[in-house]
């Protein structure tokens, strides 16, 4: 009796089939991880997408779970190194260290962008690796499903049909949808863009748009008065066609530069949860071209 | 190919139309070597360039994964720098320093009715003022331990090391041990780095019972439970390094702790932790110098054992759990030791003693101290804190005294006077990037009784190096 009652006392999620237990850091991989397992898998996401990815506390919470975890799947390149170490080493779970199995980084199954050719501090908090924030490009989607899907397989091999079923059929899905997403996104091909952290480059990079500036003055620094009447003056020679910012970007430099430049100032949910309709990785996808289509009418 | 060579024979054609009519043999001769000489430059040329491509189609299709658009500025995936260096541990480097003033002399602090700690707990010197400079070097050691030294370089040219251990990766089960010298997990602070903390010096309670912090020489085990809600508990065995347990020449531990911390999660926007701890620690003739009723330095030690609690909060907000614009700490610990054993009281090593002789009888104390601090951060970059110390004499029953045959009790004027000593701070601080804070303190501090101490500060925390990781 006593045995039973412990674990439900203290709230542990009984292992009622031998479902993978996936800590995701960001709500991109949780629904990569959800898409890929389905009930095979129970996805716990460390951060919301009204969160600063750059920004997250090593959390009770998030030692708690990464102690249960069979697979933490992140970003990689840096993006968690403010945070991610001590929750793994606190956790005192050794399958989801650097380096086992159970650690999957999803920026190291994609080329990485601005990989910065001198490393310097004064540069801003730049990323040795390249850019972290690979998800806004579909075909690194791909990639990262394909060797997310084998990660899972390999983990729970009982389950490897089902994983590699639904790996392929998501896939199929996915195939298709990014061809549908390039057809409607042609209108965007070269649209001039201010963006706020340098957070949607493959973004930028996977539809043609072009970079003009950024609000950050350097990656990571909040955007002061003085850049932004900097990128005023640029913008008149220069013009942009929106000033386009994330969920979690403070909105009140966008919008200040947008009415000034009178150009529209573009919320896009850049991860899954961002805004209402973004609910899936699909849904992330159809509500920042439907968003940017929008701005360019 | 085809293509190719068709271009040369059209510009070629092009080129000999031009021509007049009438040219010589001798002259379309050169000019068709010229042509021939063009074509292969050409040729070379555009051999190197599909060569080049080739290369980089082949690199693409390593990385194992089709066609991939080729960019001078891709990063191709798994590729890691490499050379001699490549296993070097983290290393990062903390500077910091102050200027300060102080209506004390911070030299002469005192925390008046408790017995000295043992610690560096004065508040900041007056003037300008370097700061302990930290050298942070950590690395996984292999698959089953990683490594971590902290060494300070002291402002008075010494090199201390703050920590300096090894911590178990792979024991599995939620279990870490880590040994060597390490800052205790007891309490909430204690495990915090100095150059993180949200004051520039340790809380009153830290001050009188802990000597700032603690960092014995030992080992801990901790475990984690596999829960939903954060259960941490951990012990922690230990030579009783400094001050509060005096370290002795003996095959055993001097101190021992324990530890227990909850935490979670209330919704997005809210996380905290809680959590008591007990340590014990039995010292033999902790010594320390007063002054009697003369004014006369005398010497006291104690032996006994030294228990103490501690209960622990903190909780942290910001809206939506995003930290970036604006957050909020608030962070509380309650301290409770209780002393028994034996004092010692001898001023027979003065010229002129008052008694002239040594005196041990029975000691017992039972005193507690708190603090509460909250800091705010308004805007990005500027954080504003305040903080409230008290410390309570509570109950000090000293034989030596109540005897009535030596020492009264103007002759323990640090043990004996009953002061609740207490702290105001205020802070104001701002940080350009997380490498970097500028900090403006202002504390009336009343540790010393009859007095009270104002100092304001400036301070400077620069970090330098790998992104360390920071705890909650």
């Amino acid at each position: 009796m006593r045995i039973f009652l412990l674990p439900m006392l203290l709230g542990i999620a009984l292992p009622v089939s031998a479902a993978l237990n996936i800590f995701a850091c960001t709500p991109e991989w949780g629904a990569l991880a959800t898409e890929l397992g389905g009930d095979k898998v129970n996805v716990y996401t460390a951060t919301t997408a009204l969160q600063d990815p750059h920004r997250i506390e090593a959390r009770p919470s998030l030692i708690a779970r990464a102690r249960s975890a069979d697979l933490i799947v992140c970003t990689g390149a840096e993006l968690e190194i403010g945070w991610l170490p001590l929750v793994q080493t606190q956790s005192g779970n050794p399958r989801v260290q650097v380096g086992q199995t159970g650690y999957f980084e999803a920026a190291n199954q994609v080329p990485l962008l601005e990989k910065p050719a001198r490393l310097d501090r004064s540069m801003g908090d730049v990323h040795p690796t390249g850019n972290p924030h690979v998800h806004l490009d579909p075909r690194n989607i791909a990639r990262i499903a394909a060797a997310l899907g084998e990660r899972m397989a390999k983990l729970n091999p009982g389950e490897a049909t089902h994983f590699g079923a639904r790996t392929k059929s998501f896939l199929e899905r996915w195939r298709a949808a990014s061809a549908r997403w390039e057809k409607e996104a042609a209108p965007l091909k070269g649209m001039p863009l201010v963006v706020y952290h340098r957070n949607l480059t493959y973004l930028i990079h996977w539809l043609g748009m072009r970079e003009v500036a950024a609000l950050e003055p350097k990656p990571g620094l909040p955007p002061t008065t003085a850049h932004l009447s900097e990128l005023l003056a640029g913008l008149r020679q220069n013009p942009a066609k929106a000033v386009v910012r994330a969920a979690y970007n403070d909105p009140r430099a966008a919008e200040w530069l947008a009415e000034r430049a009178g150009i529209p100032s573009v919320l896009v949910p850049f991860t899954v949860g961002g805004t209402e309709t973004a609910r899936d990785l699909f849904g992330l996808y159809d509500d920042t071209l439907a968003r940017l289509l929008a701005a360019v009418k | 190919m085809s293509a190719r060579t068709l271009c040369v024979v059209a510009l070629a054609l092009a080129w000999s139309a031009s021509l007049p009519a009438r040219a010589q043999d001798a002259e379309l001769s050169r000019i068709r070597e010229e042509i021939r000489q063009l074509k292969e430059a050409y040729e070379r040329r555009i051999q190197g360039l599909e060569n080049r491509l080739a290369e980089a189609e082949v690199r693409v299709a390593k990385a194992g994964q089709g066609a991939v658009r080729t960019d001078p500025a891709v990063a191709q995936p798994g590729t890691r720098a490499g050379g001699e260096n490549a296993f070097n541990p983290a290393i990062s480097l903390i500077l910091q320093g102050t200027a300060a003033r102080s209506s004390q002399d911070p030299a002469a602090y005192q925390i008046t009715g408790f017995a000295p700690s043992g610690g560096e707990v004065a508040p900041a010197g007056r003037s300008f003022s370097l700061g302990e400079s930290e050298l942070v070097l950590t690395a996984n050691i292999d698959p089953y331990f990683r490594g971590l030294l902290i060494a300070a370089l002291t402002p008075e040219n010494e090199v201390e090391v703050e920590e300096a251990s090894f911590q178990t990766l792979a024991l599995g089960h939620g279990l870490t041990l880590k040994g060597g010298r390490f800052l205790s997990g007891v309490g909430y602070q204690n495990e915090v780095h100095q150059h993180f903390w949200d004051f520039y010096d340790a809380p009153l309670a830290y001050k009188a019972f802990l000597g700032g912090r603690l960092n014995d020489d030992g080992v801990q085990l901790k475990w984690v439970a596999p829960t939903e809600l954060f259960v941490e508990l951990g012990a922690e065995l230990g030579r009783g390094r400094g001050f509060r347990s005096t370290e002795q020449s003996r095959n055993r531990a001097g101190a021992w702790s324990l530890f227990a911390h909850v935490g979670g999660d209330i919704g997005a926007s809210t996380a905290w932790r809680a959590g008591l701890s007990h340590l014990r620690v039995s010292p033999r003739e902790r010594a320390f110098e007063d002054a009697d009723s003369l004014g006369n330095p005398v010497s006291q030690s104690f032996s006994g054992t030294s228990k103490l609690w501690i209960a622990d909060f903190v909780l942290k907000w910001a809206p939506g759990g995003n930290a970036t614009a604006t957050n909020f700490k608030l962070q509380g610990e309650y301290f409770r030791r209780t002393e028994s054993g034996s004092l010692m009281y001898d001023d027979s090593a003065q010229a002129v003693p008052q008694f002239g002789a040594s005196f041990t009888d029975d000691y017992r104390s039972r005193q507690s101290g708190w603090y509460l601090q909250g800091v705010y951060q308004f805007m990005p970059r500027w954080r504003f804190g305040y903080r409230h110390d008290r410390l309570d004499f509570g109950s000090v029953n000293n034989r030596i005294v109540a005897s009535g045959l030596g020492p009264a009790a103007a002759d323990f004027p640090l043990l004996m006077s009953a002061h609740n000593p207490t702290r105001n701070t205020l802070m104001l601080d701002w940080s350009p990037t997380e490498f970097s804070r500028l900090r403006l303190q202002l504390a009336s501090d009343r540790s010393r009784l009859g007095v009270t101490d104002n100092q304001a500060l400036i301070q400077y925390i620069f970090s330098l190096g790998a992104h360390g990781a920071h705890r909650f």
